[in-house]
């Protein structure tokens, strides 16, 4: 597999390829040689991707801070269910984990069960957090009612949008798992798994902002 | 199970897809240039509708109702309400939609593989997926005029709570509403080419191509994106807030109290203030977006025609990387007023004058890049010299202004109008001009004409200084921006033969423009036709052919030997040295062959 890794500094005349083949033979990524950092280019747009979230909550964040710190600040109770959801992600995180270790062995069948369950995961902690939301409004708590519940909403919409846009990533992947497209170098699974303890780490951290701190 | 791009080797044959949805990086950068520049022509327009009031308000301008009845009542004079849009939507769209696209989205995605020597960017698909959506925020923001109540109203700061309430002005209905999605297009756009950039910058680059051989516009770029990756998410977030504020009824920035037509809003207890420092966290390092890309321009540019290597290569680096990083730190230059606390302000006093030091060492190594140098003086040349000036004349009024006690003064007066138009939207403006001489050959592999771009250079460089310099007299007599018409104050009477002279001036800056549209479209067909390296430059988009094919090389990727800027070598027989030249191949002089 990392047969058609390149030695870095070699003078000219060799031959390349157009990108040097495709995803399965450069374990950089297509193109990456010469001064390439030792990551999976994909890698790098991920983390790159996930430093500019992080500066998106960093906002709300700074946001949240400050207009609690103004005063006229009535908390919200914390809704049961938000611990239940709490556990649904870190456990979908960790058969996320396990679907990445499933593919090192080869073992698609199980890559495509243990994807599935967390693809399930995920979708009971969006349901979860829609019933949080639910019960806030029974209780009188709505969108504008009061400065913490405007907050609570707010960025469990955002965080749950962030979420379904990485059960769509497992899906594709999913998908793709079905027509036995991976091996186990293929960066696919590697980044969703990164993407996916990104977002369970963001929520336990907005759950503690939100409810604990 | 071996999946092979075979679609990577060959140019996509069908129109579509070779030039609409196109994933060839130098297709999209042209994408992305080319409707900047018709961006440009729409604010540019608003631009004129703004210096025809200021200068006349009072006079009747029946063929203005003619043409845009809505704007302008029957009598020719334009509604006031509505001024506020113009000039909302003419700093928006040149700020964003202009001035950050059309150097970074446009040359940035032309130039990053050529100039690193990678056949595309990382993720071709994203790119493409990024013009696309860049193209519907255009789209969002153009719609915006037509919509009941018009466009956008409240700055291109839209600070609430006029930007919060749709009672507030027409343009904070659906004008407002549509100014957000468009901004959230822009982001995602914008934010989709910075991943790109970052990681093609990091992981892309050729075999001997290091970090300190990367031509300086390749760092500007890189840190550009870096820039934007980290500031934009706190404008992200501020526009979903204001959105919820305006249309789900939270209270994020809307204080208790406000009473507008009589009627008591209902909101309670938001801050306006939390509005303007998530908008200055990104504002900040938005001007040096739009600043560092035409200062790498003109490093470029000055060192080719200099025929001199750009003097300290790793000072200009580090400058770059300090200014970067201070730019994150002195967004409360713009809040001075806000009553915030004079120790707080005192530290963002500090850290904006300490700006001052990356800004004269590279000033200074410009000029120093010049001294004594034979200089060529294309048109590529005369604007990237006219970057170095507008910076410095720019540049010594911010230092003014970075200091509250002034600044209190003139917060908010055309000393601020004419401090950011000279540097920040002056010194992008030539860096978009500068560029597009100097790389229209490799994108359309002819060259501009001279003679035209040289004229076009003059009356631009001229007219520039006499639309903005002066305004910053009125800004020290006290005269507001944003304002619509100065002469209902005595105090301002006697100004408005300056505000003629800058309207005049800004009229022959629009017409010299022409010059420019013409040369452009003139040259793309008759221009003489350009060798792979009509500058005789040493960056690595000059060792392909012009334009450059799919994939950039024909052959081989070029390996890389040295530095970007070997021009003039001593004991050399050619004044330049490509980046691509192994040491063993250089020709030195007396040598035959
Ligand atoms: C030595 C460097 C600089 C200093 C000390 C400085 C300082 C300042 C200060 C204090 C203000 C606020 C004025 C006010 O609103 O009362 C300001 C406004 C502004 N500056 Fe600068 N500046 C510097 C360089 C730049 C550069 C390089 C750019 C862009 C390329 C830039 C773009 C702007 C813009 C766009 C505004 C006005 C924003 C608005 O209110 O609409 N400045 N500058
Ligand atoms: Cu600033």
């Amino acid at each position: 597999m990392f047969g058609k890794i390149r030695p870095q500094g070699s003078g000219p005349g060799i031959a390349d390829s157009w990108h040097g083949g495709d995803d399965g033979e450069n374990p950089l990524g297509p193109g990456a040689e010469g001064g390439a950092l030792p990551v999976h280019t994909k890698q790098i747009g991920l983390w790159a991707l996930l430093v500019t979230i992080s500066m998106l909550f960093a906002g709300f964040t700074s946001a949240y801070l400050a207009r609690r710190a103004a005063g006229e600040w009535t908390p919200i109770p914390l809704p049961r269910v938000l611990w239940l959801n709490t556990l649904i992600l870190l456990a979908s995180s960790a058969t996320m984990e396990v679907a990445r270790r499933t593919l090192r062995s080869w073992n698609l069948r199980a890559l495509k069960r243990w994807l599935g369950i967390t693809m399930v995961l995920g979708l009971a902690f969006l349901r979860g957090q829609f019933v949080a939301w639910k019960s806030l409004e029974q209780q009188g708590i709505f969108l504008p009612t009061n400065p913490h519940g405007s907050f609570f909403y707010l960025l469990t919409a955002v965080h749950g949008l962030h979420v379904l846009g990485g059960l769509i990533a497992l899906g594709v992947v999913w998908f793709r798992a079905w027509r036995e497209r991976y091996t186990p170098y293929h960066p696919a699974i590697g980044l969703c798994a990164t993407y996916w303890h990104f977002m369970d780490l963001l929520w336990v951290y907005l759950f503690v902002l939100l409810f604990i701190l | 199970m071996h999946h092979v791009h075979e679609e990577n080797h060959e140019a996509p044959q069908s129109f579509l897809r070779r030039y609409i949805f196109s994933t060839d990086h130098k297709v999209i950068g042209i994408q992305y240039y080319l409707t900047a520049l018709f961006m440009m022509l729409v604010a540019g327009l608003l631009a004129i509708l703004i210096r025809i009031q200021l200068a006349w308000p009072q006079t009747p301008q029946p063929w203005l109702h003619k043409i845009l009845p809505g704007l302008y009542d029957p009598n020719g004079i334009m509604r006031p309400e509505y001024y506020p849009m113009l000039f909302t939507m003419h700093g928006t769209l040149m700020v964003f939609f202009v001035l950050s696209t059309a150097p970074v989205s446009g040359f940035g995605n032309f130039l990053i593989p050529l100039q690193i020597g990678a056949r595309d960017m990382a993720f071709p698909f994203l790119n493409m997926m990024s013009y696309w959506t860049f193209f519907v925020g255009c789209l969002v923001m153009l719609a915006s005029f037509f919509v009941a109540g018009g466009a956008a109203a409240s700055g291109w700061t839209a600070y609430p709570p006029l930007s919060a309430l749709p009672e507030s002005i027409p343009g904070s209905q659906w004008g407002q509403t549509l100014w957000i999605i468009g901004m959230v297009f822009f982001i995602a756009s914008f934010t989709m080419g910075g991943l790109n950039f970052v990681t093609t910058v990091l992981n892309l680059r050729t075999r001997g191509m290091s970090m300190f051989r990367l031509p300086l516009t390749i760092w500007a770029m890189f840190c550009v994106s870096i820039l934007g990756l980290l500031s934009f998410p706190a404008l992200t977030a501020g526009v979903i807030m204001l959105l919820f504020d305006r249309h789900f009824g939270t209270s994020f920035f809307v204080p208790s109290g406000v009473v507008i037509a009589d009627k008591l809003m209902p909101h309670q207890g938001g801050s306006p203030l939390l509005w303007q420092h998530l908008f200055w966290f990104l504002g900040h390092p938005e001007v040096y977006i739009l600043m560092l890309p035409a200062m790498g321009f003109a490093s470029d540019i000055i060192s080719v025609f200099a025929r001199k290597p750009i003097f300290s290569y790793r000072a200009m680096v580090f400058a770059i990387l300090v200014i970067s990083v201070l730019s994150f730190l002195v967004w409360g230059h713009h809040m001075f007023v806000s009553g915030m606390s004079p120790y707080l302000g005192m530290a963002f006093a500090v850290f904006t004058l300490l700006i001052a030091v990356p800004s004269a060492i590279k000033v200074f190594n410009w000029l120093a890049t010049l001294w004594r140098a034979k200089i060529h003086f294309t048109t590529p040349m005369l604007f990237a010299l006219g970057i170095v000036s507008l910076f410095i004349s720019g540049g010594l009024s911010g230092i003014w202004l970075g200091q509250a006690p002034i600044d209190i003064q003139v917060h908010d007066t055309y000393f601020v109008v004419a401090h950011f138009h000279l540097i920040m939207a002056g010194a992008a403006l030539f860096g978009v001009f500068a560029a597009t001489y100097y790389w229209f050959p490799k994108m359309f592999g002819r060259m501009m004409n001279e003679t035209l771009g040289k004229l076009h250079f003059w009356l631009t460089f001229v007219t520039y200084y006499l639309t903005f310099f002066p305004m910053h007299f009125l800004g020290l007599r006290g005269m507001m921006r944003r304002i619509y018409d100065p002469t209902q104050y005595d105090l301002f009477k006697p100004l408005q033969p300056i505000n003629e002279l800058i309207s005049h001036s800004a009229f022959l800056l629009g017409a010299a423009q022409l010059i420019f549209v013409f040369n452009f479209v003139w040259s793309i067909f008759r221009g003489k036709k350009a060798g792979p390296n009509p500058w005789r430059a040493n960056t690595l988009e000059w060792t392909t052919e012009s334009p450059a094919p799919h994939g950039n090389w024909r052959g081989p990727l070029p390996v890389v030997y040295r530095g970007p800027y070997e021009y003039s070598v001593p004991g050399v027989a050619e004044d330049y040295i490509p980046q691509n030249v192994a040491p063993a191949e250089v020709k030195t002089v007396g040598a035959r062959g």
